[in-house]
């Protein structure tokens, strides 16, 4: 163990990082630019969330990793491993005793606390991108509140699909002041992104930007007057568990076609399943 | 009456190379000016210093806001002459591709001014584009499409359509028939004087031709090597030329 620091990264880039996560917490929605490290990953598996989370790990903690909501998937396993490797920290898979949780693309359904903090990855942190290639301009944009573009995009959607078919990375206004993208996590998890006394970060390795949400922050999803923001999901209730309020993913189960909705959060279902609740599908 | 923009020793240069020196103009509320000159006199210079879009060297360019009232507009901040470029100001680009945003829908276009400055409301800005659409003369079926699907003469009117939606006080014209076939520019520049008469806008009219200044504008500049040689009413400008280089280009004019 004394051949490495204390989770993979040397001290001055964990100052650096620090640095970056404190001022992207003092200014809410802000990305701040740091000097990302290569990671023993290929960009796009959480090298932005990697850094983030080996920065504020402690001996103490407690580490949960999900992917797509889900404790067993490759990335979720592998990172957790890294962790325990590197920095010889508990692991958990439950949501509960878990103090740092890395997340890809879903907040867990059950209710953060003001303990803990969750650590996103994040493929592109400007949610102008697609719409102003240029960094230079979408900087001034959000230096200038010049937010009227991001409208348009949401009311193109109107015009093509009859109401906003962005389901996923769906654009949020943090405080009243910057637009944010909010990581490819379901249109779903926008509203616990709101008021959520866990501390949010932000991490997107490749495009070297850190931003975050403090704990009780104020997110508004963006929408119109007469398209209301509305957090959809599958009109179904889990298989196994019977949950009609978590996020559900759909699971394709033999090669005639048969199907069956799940949660996407592993750790939920399996928690109220313990709990005696059973679907329709359950075995 | 006081002038609705006035500008003063306007002097930009490009390293030793004068783009304008000491221009001086007032244009007044309802009024149309025409800029005419030869290729490199200065005039798009002159206009983009006034526009905000280039940082002169020195001189005033001073606008009586709807909100705030008579102010330099050189001296505001970027913030402020932003707001002043979606809401008091039009700026039609010679090129529609540079005005518009080609990715996205005709409806879409028209509606980002008035979104831009708060418009939350899909179904009234919907209908606004369409009266829009409607106004510059595009079939309002027309709406979902995109302008690369438009004519070059569709795209310029879309362009206009999508600067005039707020409701400006003053726009900024760099050529705007450039590039459209005779037929086209005949269409336009009627829409054009519409416009301008029903809204009662004051334009600034950057062009070479002298056929869009005569119908268009009240009064004309003439520029040569970055400055003013001569100023008037348009028709006396053109029936009676006094400055050598204006003989020269009004003669220069082919008599179909």
């Amino acid at each position: 163990m004394s051949a490495y620091s204390f989770a993979y990264l040397d001290d001055q880039t964990k100052r650096m990082i620090r640095r970056a996560i404190l001022k992207a917490l003092a200014i809410p929605g802000y990305q701040v630019p740091f000097a990302s490290r290569e990671m023993p990953m290929p960009y796009g598996w959480g090298t932005g969330g990697v850094q983030v989370t080996a920065a504020v790990l402690t001996p103490n903690d407690c580490l949960k990793v999900i992917d797509q909501g889900a404790d067993d998937t490759t990335n979720a396993v592998s990172i957790r491993a890294f962790f325990a490797k590197t920095a010889g920290v508990a692991t958990t898979t439950r949501t509960k005793e878990a103090t740092v949780i890395q997340t890809r693309h879903r907040i867990p359904e059950t209710a953060l606390s003001e303990d803990q903090i969750l650590v996103y990855q994040v493929p592109i942190p400007e949610p102008l991108r697609f719409l102003e290639p240029r960094e230079t301009e979408t900087r001034r944009m959000h230096a200038l509140e010049d937010y009227g573009l991001m409208h348009v995009k949401l009311y193109e959607d109107i015009a093509r699909h009859g109401h906003i078919a962005t389901a996923y990375a769906y654009p949020v206004m943090v405080e009243g002041r910057y637009v944010m993208d909010p990581s490819p996590i379901p249109k779903f998890d926008n509203p616990k992104l709101s008021g959520n006394p866990a501390i949010q970060l932000f991490g997107a390795g490749r495009e070297q930007r850190i931003y975050a949400l403090p704990p009780w922050c104020e997110v508004a999803s963006l929408d119109f007057e007469d398209h209301p923001f509305y957090p959809s999901k599958a009109d179904a209730a889990c298989g196994l568990c019977g949950a009609e309020d978590s996020y559900l993913d759909e699971v394709i189960v033999d090669d005639a076609g048969g199907r069956i909705f799940v949660c996407s959060d592993t750790d939920y279902c399996e928690d109220r399943q313990a709990q005696g609740h059973r679907g329709k599908d359950a075995a | 009456m006081t002038p609705l923009l006035s500008v003063k020793d306007l002097t930009k240069s490009y390293g030793a190379h004068v783009g304008c020196r000491d221009v001086a103009l007032d244009l007044f509320p309802g009024e149309v000016l025409g800029i005419v000159g030869e290729s490199g006199s200065g005039k798009t210079t002159v206009l983009n210093c006034m526009a905000g879009q280039l940082v002169p060297d020195q001189g005033r360019v001073v606008f009586d806001t709807r909100t705030d009232g008579r102010g330099d507009v050189l001296r505001m901040s970027e913030p402020e002459r932003r707001m002043l470029g979606r809401t008091d100001w039009a700026f039609v680009h010679q090129n529609a591709r540079d005005g518009l945003r080609m990715g996205v829908s005709a409806g879409g276009n028209v509606g980002e001014r008035l979104m831009a400055v708060g418009a939350r409301n899909y179904g009234r800005i919907r209908d606004t584009a369409e009266d829009w659409l409607t106004r510059v003369e595009i079939n309002a079926a027309r709406i979902d499409d995109r302008p690369t699907t438009f004519s070059g003469g569709m795209q310029q009117r879309l362009q206009i359509a999508r600067n005039l939606v707020t409701g400006p006080r003053l726009v900024f014209m760099d050529e705007p028939t450039g590039g459209l076939d005779v037929s086209v520019q005949a269409r336009l520049l009627d829409l054009l004087r519409g416009l301008v008469r029903d809204m009662g806008l004051s334009a600034i009219i950057v062009t070479h031709d002298l056929a869009v200044v005569r119908l268009l504008a009240d009064r004309l500049l003439v520029m040569k090597s970055g400055e003013v040689v001569e100023h008037g009413l348009t028709d006396q400008v053109l029936d009676d030329p006094q400055h050598g280089y204006t003989q020269l280009l009004v003669s220069s004019v082919l008599q179909v």
